[in-house]
């Protein structure tokens, strides 16, 4: 039986360094995974972007810790549907992707007026 | 073509709506509806306030009152699962709109002074 | 040629819901689209932070009220997971039971739309009357209408007695029936077909990439199916996904279609396997750790990413609702489509943009 409530453990997630996201994700979609989402938490000074994939229903993660006001490489390259949720995260958490074909510049949900990434608990100021 | 046989059909059944408010469904069993207490049971405990998701209840202990705001109750019945004393239910249908706008903040049922 | 700049939303007849697609024609060819969402943004995430993780079942609820009782029973489920409570055998076969009613009438709504957005005005009155038995069937046993708040971390609230059960049965053969002769109307129909077949195809490899989900999914030929994971009673249950090979709008309705006799078979089923026993256990202690959790929505596939540090309040609550990832194939869908053709392709995906921006 597939999990359906899956507790991410080491085993299913893989802790990468902020520099191989594009390897790592272009060996998983070689491999036939289908990218679901990516979601993000704030860890006070840093803020983890986990990078969730399928395949026959089997999730697998991607762990990637980014420091703030550092910058991160865009899957989008790789996965293109990636665009959408990279910028939901970019205007969320402040992280910013390298490479975005898209970029909302922070304004897919919210207007011009929100100054502050609004799910940090360390806002970071727009520029 | 296809409708002919539908069409007939709802021709010579009768409205499948009602004419709403003379003619009104009787509610089902159970049917979560506008929340009410019974303040001779309180306790005060202030659990129902505590879990309320809304946050649309009050409770005063000390002078020993109790409030909902039923404009931001959502219904889900939560508080009178928590009750300790099972003073809350739901009762009926949801609450009726009111035309005025200020009705909604003096609407707040507030009920105090029950006999210790 | 010139190309023209069209703003196509956030109100539009066809939708039910503010989306805003910026549309490049070209001679009445779609050439480009760009979305902006934001227009019922609520950051339902955010107050993850400020109440509790009981109480949050009934905010994650309020996502969406079409499929209420599954972004509730996935939130739930992920809870469960971190705290290691085994649901009782009644409560998994209940909520499968409301879970498929909510798909029954998720998919009613969405006909009814559909119909109207070709102007079909009086069948999409037929299919809402279909559709008010399933929401009387839902208020009968639940106690609410719409947002049917049964779930709760270890079970459910509510049961369903006998009497009862024979009523449900009875009216989802009367669903079954009147759905069935509904049936011909619109997939038989020259208009309809004019419109929906070979329109808007997306092929099983794109919709593979670009993570399509649900029905949008299955139209292309891809049998992906969450229920398959086997969470609730699905595991005891007999069914397959409903699959299509064209990928292309009618593909998409037939799916949904044949998807709501499935979906009463899948209750038939779950009653006459439906144990007795106890609704709920009582969970212990608090949520800790990490789970991504997922269930199949009447739209597709929901996943929910939770955080828990051992405290009452959740660290983190990320909801991937359906709509957000039909988002990227749609914009695939409608370059080179015609413009009058938009509306109906937005409406394939089965957009719920409250979902999609929380």
């Amino acid at each position: 039986m597939k999990d359906s409530a899956l507790v991410i453990t080491e085993e299913n997630t893989a802790e990468i360094p902020l520099d191989e996201v594009i390897t790592q994700s272009r060996i998983l979609k070689d491999e036939g995974f289908r990218f679901i989402t990516m979601s993000s938490a704030d860890l006070g000074e840093s803020v983890c972007v986990l990078y969730h994939m399928d395949k026959d229903l089997q999730v697998r993660n991607l762990r990637v810790t980014v420091p703030k006001g550092k910058k991160i490489a865009s899957i989008a390259s790789v996965y293109s549907c990636a665009f959408l949720v990279e910028n939901e995260i970019k205007e969320h958490f402040g992280v910013d992707f390298d490479g975005l074909p898209l970029d909302f510049q922070g304004m897919l949900y919210n207007d011009e007026e929100v100054q502050k990434t609004p799910f940090c608990k360390i806002g970071i100021k727009r520029v | 073509m296809f409708m002919t046989k539908t069409v007939l059909k709802n021709l010579l059944t009768k409205y499948a709506t009602r004419l709403y408010p003379f003619q009104t469904r009787e509610t089902f069993k159970d049917v979560k509806g506008e929340l009410k207490i019974e303040i001779d049971k309180c306790v005060f405990c202030g659990v129902c306030k505590m879990r309320c998701p809304s946050q649309c209840i009050g409770v005063d202990k000390k002078g020993r009152s109790w409030e909902v705001d039923p404009f931001a109750c959502v219904y889900c019945g939560i508080c009178v699962d928590a009750c300790p004393v099972k003073c809350l239910y739901q009762e009926g249908m949801y609450k009726a709109p009111v035309a005025e706008k200020h009705m909604v903040f003096h609407a707040q049922e507030e009920k105090a002074d029950a006999p210790t | 040629m010139t190309r023209t700049v069209l703003p196509f939303g956030p109100q539009h007849p066809v939708l039910p819901e503010p989306l805003h697609l910026t549309l490049t024609i070209e001679d009445e060819i779609v050439k480009e689209a760009i979305p902006k969402l934001g227009y019922v943004h609520r950051g339902l995430e955010k107050l993850a932070e400020i109440r509790d993780h009981t109480q949050m079942i009934q905010i994650v609820e309020r996502v969406c009220g079409i499929c209420s009782t599954l972004h509730a029973m996935c939130y739930c489920q992920g809870i469960e997971a971190l705290m290691n409570v085994e649901v009782p055998s009644r409560a998994k076969y209940l909520r499968v039971v409301w879970a498929e009613m909510h798909r029954i009438h998720s998919h009613l709504l969405w006909l009814g739309l559909f119909a109207d957005a070709f102007g079909f005005e009086s069948l999409f009155m037929q299919f809402w009357r279909i559709r008010e038995r399933i929401m009387d069937l839902q208020e009968a046993t639940s106690g609410n209408r719409v947002i049917v708040s049964v779930n709760v971390v270890g079970g459910v609230k509510r049961d369903i007695n006998k009497e009862t059960e024979k009523w449900i049965l009875e009216t989802l053969d009367k669903v079954a029936r009147e759905v069935n002769q509904l049936k011909t109307t619109i997939l038989d129909d020259f208009t309809v077909k004019q419109r929906t077949v070979g329109i808007g195809i997306l092929s099983k490899e794109k919709a593979y990439e670009l993570g399509a989900a649900g029905p949008t999914l299955r139209a292309s030929g891809i049998a992906q199916d969450m229920r398959q994971t086997g969470y609730a009673a699905y595991p005891e249950l007999d069914f397959s996904p409903v699959i299509e090979t064209n990928g292309d709008s009618y593909a998409r309705t037939v799916c949904r279609f044949n998807e709501i006799f499935q979906a009463i078979d899948l209750i038939r089923q779950a009653f006459a396997k439906m144990p007795e026993g106890e609704l709920a256990v009582k969970p212990k202690g608090l949520p800790k750790g990490e789970v991504v959790s997922r269930v199949e929505q009447p739209r597709g596939e929901v996943l929910y990413y939770l955080k828990a540090d051992g405290t009452k309040f959740l660290d983190r609550l990320r909801i991937r609702t359906p709509t957000f990832a039909n988002i990227p194939p749609l914009l695939d869908m409608l370059p080179g489509c015609d413009l009058a053709d938009v509306p109906i392709l937005i409406l394939t995906i089965d957009p719920c943009i409250s979902c999609t921006e929380r």
